[in-house]
C-alpha cells in the first residue's frame, strides 16, 4: 500500500527522525490557515506547497512551489488543489490533487551551504536482507544515477538479528563526507530511519532528499513510503492511511470481492485462476494479436459470485470487446465454474462481447458440454492453443 | 528416483486440524502419500484422520520420526512454525501459507540459514514425486511418474505445464513449486540443480515470471552446468512495471527483471525458452529427441 507524504513524516516522526515540519490542507483557505501555525511553530516566513499524490516528479510536474507570502500561499493552494498533475509516474492523464502540504522552508541561509543526499531502505531479495542505499547524490532521479554514476550509490546491509549497528551508521556518514554536528545527526538519523522502516512493515522507505542544513541538522524533506500489504492487519493505524482516491474504482471494487484485479489498456479482458497463470493468458492474448485489458486473479474459489462479480467489472470497461476465461480446475470442478459462467451470464443479462471460456482439469469435458450446451454466446476451449486461437480469430 | 520428497517420507502436516490442513491431508494420504501425524500447540494427544497429533514438531519427530513437513499455518503464525521445523531436525519444510509478511520472512530466512533444512515456498502449491508421494496442494491426477523434472514460481501455470507433458506422454520425476513471494527458501537455481544431480530426470522445465534475478541466475548456473534440456517460459511479457500482478514478488522492479530480460539471458544460456505457454510439453518432446 502506497501512503502519502505527510503520512509517511508522520511515521518517520514516532521514531525519531527529523523530518521538514509541514501542515497538510485540502483547501486554499485551510492552506493560509496552516502557514500560519507552521510559522508559530517553526518562525518560518516561507513556505513550500506541495501536491499530495502517490506518484514522485512532483516538482517538475508543477505540483512543489514556494511562497514568500500568506497571499501566495492561497494562489498556490488555489492552483494546485484540483488540478490532474502530469509527471513521469502518472501516466499521461496524471492524477487530481485533493490535498497539499504546507512545508516549512529548510534552505535558510546559515553558517553552511546547505547538501542534499538519497536515502533509502528496501529488501535485497537476491539475500533476504534488508539494505540502506545511499548517495550523494541527492534531489536527483536515483535510477539515473545508478545508470550514469554506479560508484556514487553506496549499499549497507543490515543482518536482522541486530538491526543497524552503531559502525555502519558510522560508515554511512563518513561515507556522505559529514564531520562535526552533522556527523552525529546522520550517525542518529540512520538508525532511526531503519527502525521506522522495520517498525511499520515498509516495503520501501524512499528519502529524497534527506537534507544537511546551514546550521547542520540532517532531516527528511520528502518521503515515498510502499507498506507490505501482508503486514497491514498489525498496524491499524496505517491501515487508515489508505486513500481510496488514489486507486482506479474498478480495482477498489474488486478488493471488495478479494478478486486480485489490475486494470489495463488492452481489448481483452481476462478472468483467471491463479497469478503465474493469469500472467500467462495475458501474454497470450497479445501473442494471438490482443492486448490485455486486465490481469484478474479469482484465486480458489471460483463460483458465480466471484465470476459474476468478476464479469461485471471487466465488462465496466468500455475498450473491452472479448473476455477469456482460463481456470485450471485442480480443487475447483470444472463443471462447476461452468455452470457458475452460465449462472452469471443469465443474471448479468445483455453481455454484448464474445466470451471465450476454457476450462481444463477436474471435470473439463463436462464444463465444455455445459457450456455448449448454455445457448449463450459463449464459446469454449479445453486446451491452452484452442483459447489462443479463438483470441486470434475473434480479436486478432 | 525422485527430490525433496519419496515415499520413503514421514510428513507432518502443521495445522492438521485446520480446515486447509484437514482437506489437503486427506487428499495427500488419498494419493497414498505416507502422512505418519501433525501438529497443532493445544490439541497434542489427540487423533485426526487416524493419526496422532502433537503438541511440538519436536515431539513428532521423536515419535512418529517426522522427517518431512507441510505446512498450513494462517500467515499470522506460518513464520513461527517454520523456524520451529528447523528446530526441531525437520529435513524438508514445505510452507503452502500465502500472505506471510516480508519481514517474517527476512527473520525466518536469518534462522534457517546455517541449518540442515530445506524450506520449500512459502506461498507454493507443494513438492509431488507422482506415484510416490504428493505434499502440497496439486491435484495429484493430472500427474504421471515419469523423468521430467518441473520447477516453478506459480500454481496453477505448474498444472498447465504438468498436463501438457502428461498428455504429451512425458511423466514427471518431481515438481517443485518454489512459491510466488519474493523471499523464499528454495531459488530457481536450488531447485534446477536439485532436479539436474538426479539420476532420473532427464529434462527441466522451469517456469519463472517478473520481478527478482532468480531465472537469470539458474541460467547462468545452467549454462555451467547443465547437462540435460532445460524448457523456460517467463510469465508476464505484458505486465506493466512497477504493479504486483498477484504474487507478492511479481513486480517489475527495474530493467534487469521484466519478463524480456529474463527470456533474453535464458536464451543465451542455451535454455529453449517458450513464447507461448501453450507450447511448453510439446518443446520438451522435440528437446529429448
Amino acid at each position: 500500500m502506497n501512503i502519502h507524504e505527510y503520512q509517511g513524516q508522520e511515521i518517520l516522526k514516532k521514531y525519531g527522525v527529523r523530518v521538514s515540519e509541514g501542515i497538510v490542507a485540502d483547501n486554499p483557505d485551510a492552506a493560509v490557515d496552516a502557514a500560519k501555525r507552521l510559522t508559530q511553530q517553526t518562525g518560518t516566513d516561507i513556505w513550500v506547497v506541495k501536491a499530495q499524490i502517490h506518484a514522485g516528479g512532483r516538482g517538475k510536474g508543477g505540483g512543489v512551489k514556494v511562497a514568500k507570502s500568506l497571499d501566495e500561499v492561497k494562489e498556490l493552494a488555489k492552483q494546485i488543489i484540483g488540478m490532474q498533475l502530469v509527471t513521469h509516474q502518472t501516466g499521461p492523464e496524471g492524477k487530481l490533487v485533493n490535498k497539499v502540504l504546507i512545508a516549512q522552508n529548510v534552505f535558510y541561509p546559515g553558517d553552511s551551504e546547505p547538501e542534499e543526499y538519497y536515502m533509502s531502505v528496501l529488501l535485497n531479495r537476491d539475500t533476504g536482507r534488508n539494505i540502506i542505499m545511499y548517495s550523494t547524490e541527492g534531489g536527483m532521479d536515483i535510477e539515473k544515477v545508478a545508470e550514469e554514476t554506479p560508484h556514487l550509490i553506496y549499499k549497507e546491509e543490515i543482518d536482522p538479528a541486530t538491526g543497524v549497528l552503531p559502525f555502519q551508521a558510522r560508515r554511512i556518514a563518513f561515507n556522505l563526507g559529514l564531520s562535526g554536528k552533522a556527523f552525529k545527526e546522520m550517525s542518529k538519523f540512520v538508525p532511526g530511519l531503519y527502525n521506522a522502516y522495520v517498525g511499520s512493515d515498509a516495503s520501501l522507505m524512499e528519502i529524497n532528499p534527506v537534507l544537511k542544513t546551514s546550521d547542520d541538522l540532517i532531516m527528511a524533506i520528502d518521503a515515498k513510503i510502499d507498506i507490505d500489504d501482508n503486514a497491514l492487519y498489525r498496524h491499524s493505524d496505517i491501515a487508515e492511511m489508505r486513500d481510496l482516491s488514489e486507486e482506479d474504482p474498478s480495482e477498489i471494487e474488486a478488493s471488495k470481492h478479494n478478486l486480485n484485479f489490475v486494470k489495463l489498456d488492452g481489448n481483452v479482458g481476462c478472468m483467471v485462476n491463479g497469478a503465474g497463470l493469469a500472467m500467462a493468458t495475458m501474454d497470450i492474448i497479445k501473442l494471438s494479436g490482443g492486448d490485455p485489458a486486465n490481469f484478474l486473479d479469482v484465486g480458489g474459489g471460483a463460483n458465480a459470485q466471484t465470476v459474476e462479480a468478476g464479469l461485471k467489472i471487466i465488462l465496466s470497461d468500455p475498450n473491452v470487446n472479448a473476455i477469456l476465461i482460463n481456470i485450471f480446475g485442480g480443487i475447483v470442478r470444472c463443471d462447476r465454474v461452468a455452470n457458475g459462467v452460465v449462472e452469471a451470464y443469465k443474471k448479468i443479462g445483455e453481455i454484448n462481447v464474445p466470451i471465450i471460456v476454457r476450462l481444463q482439469g477436474t471435470n473439463a469435458e463436462g464444463g465444455k458440454k455445459i457450456i455448449d450446451e448454455s445457448g449463450l454466446k459463449v464459446f469454449s476451449a479445453i486446451t491452452l492453443k484452442e483459447a489462443s486461437d479463438l483470441v486470434q480469430e475473434l480479436v486478432g | 528416483m525422485s527430490v525433496l520428497v519419496s515415499d520413503k517420507s514421514n510428513v507432518i502436516v502443521q495445522g492438521f486440524t485446520g480446515s486447509e490442513g484437514t482437506f489437503h491431508a486427506s487428499q495427500m494420504i488419498e494419493y497414498g502419500t505416507n502422512v505418519v501425524g501433525g501438529v497443532t500447540p493445544g490439541k497434542g494427544g489427540s487423533t485426526h484422520l487416524n493419526l496422532p497429533v502433537f503438541n511440538t514438531v519436536k515431539e513428532a519427530v521423536e515419535k512418529v520420526k517426522a522427517d518431512v513437513s507441510v505446512i498450513f499455518v494462517p500467515p499470522a503464525f506460518a513464520a513461527d512454525a517454520i523456524m520451529e521445523a528447523a528446530d526441531a531436525g525437520i529435513k524438508v519444510a514445505i510452507a503452502i501459507t500465502e500472505g506471510i509478511p516480508t519481514a517474517d520472512m527476512v527473520k525466518v530466512k536469518n534462522f534457517i540459514t546455517g541449518k540442515d533444512i530445506r524450506l520449500v515456498g512459502p506461498n507454493c502449491p507443494g513438492v509431488i514425486s507422482p506415484g510416490l508421494a504428493k505434499v502440497g496442494i496439486m491435484p495429484g491426477f493430472i500427474h504421471s511418474k515419469g523423468k521430467i523434472g518441473v520447477v516453478s514460481r506459480s500454481g496453477t501455470l505448474t498444472y498447465e505445464a504438468v498436463d501438457q507433458l502428461t498428455k504429451e506422454g512425458l511423466g514427471q520425476s518431481t515438481c517443485i513449486g518454489i512459491g510466488g513471494d519474493p523471499i523464499i527458501g528454495t531459488t530457481t537455481k536450488e531447485a534446477v540443480k536439485l532436479l539436474m544431480d538426479d539420476p532420473d530426470t532427464d529434462g527441466i522445465i522451469m517456469i519463472g515470471e517478473i520481478g527478482g534475478g532468480m531465472e537469470t541466475e539458474a541460467a547462468r548456473w545452467i549454462k555451467e552446468n547443465g547437462t540435460k534440456p532445460v524448457v523456460g517460459f517467463i510469465a508476464g511479457q505484458t505486465a506493466p512495471k512497477g504493479r504486483r500482478m498477484g504474487h507478492a514478488g511479481a513486480i517489475i522492479g527495474g530493467t534487469d527483471d521484466t519478463a524480456a530480460a529474463k527470456m533474453k539471458v535464458m536464451k543465451e544460456c542455451g535454455i529453449h525458452v517458450v513464447e507461448s505457454p501453450a507450447t511448453l510439453g510439446v518443446t520438451m518432446k522435440n528437446a529429448l529427441s
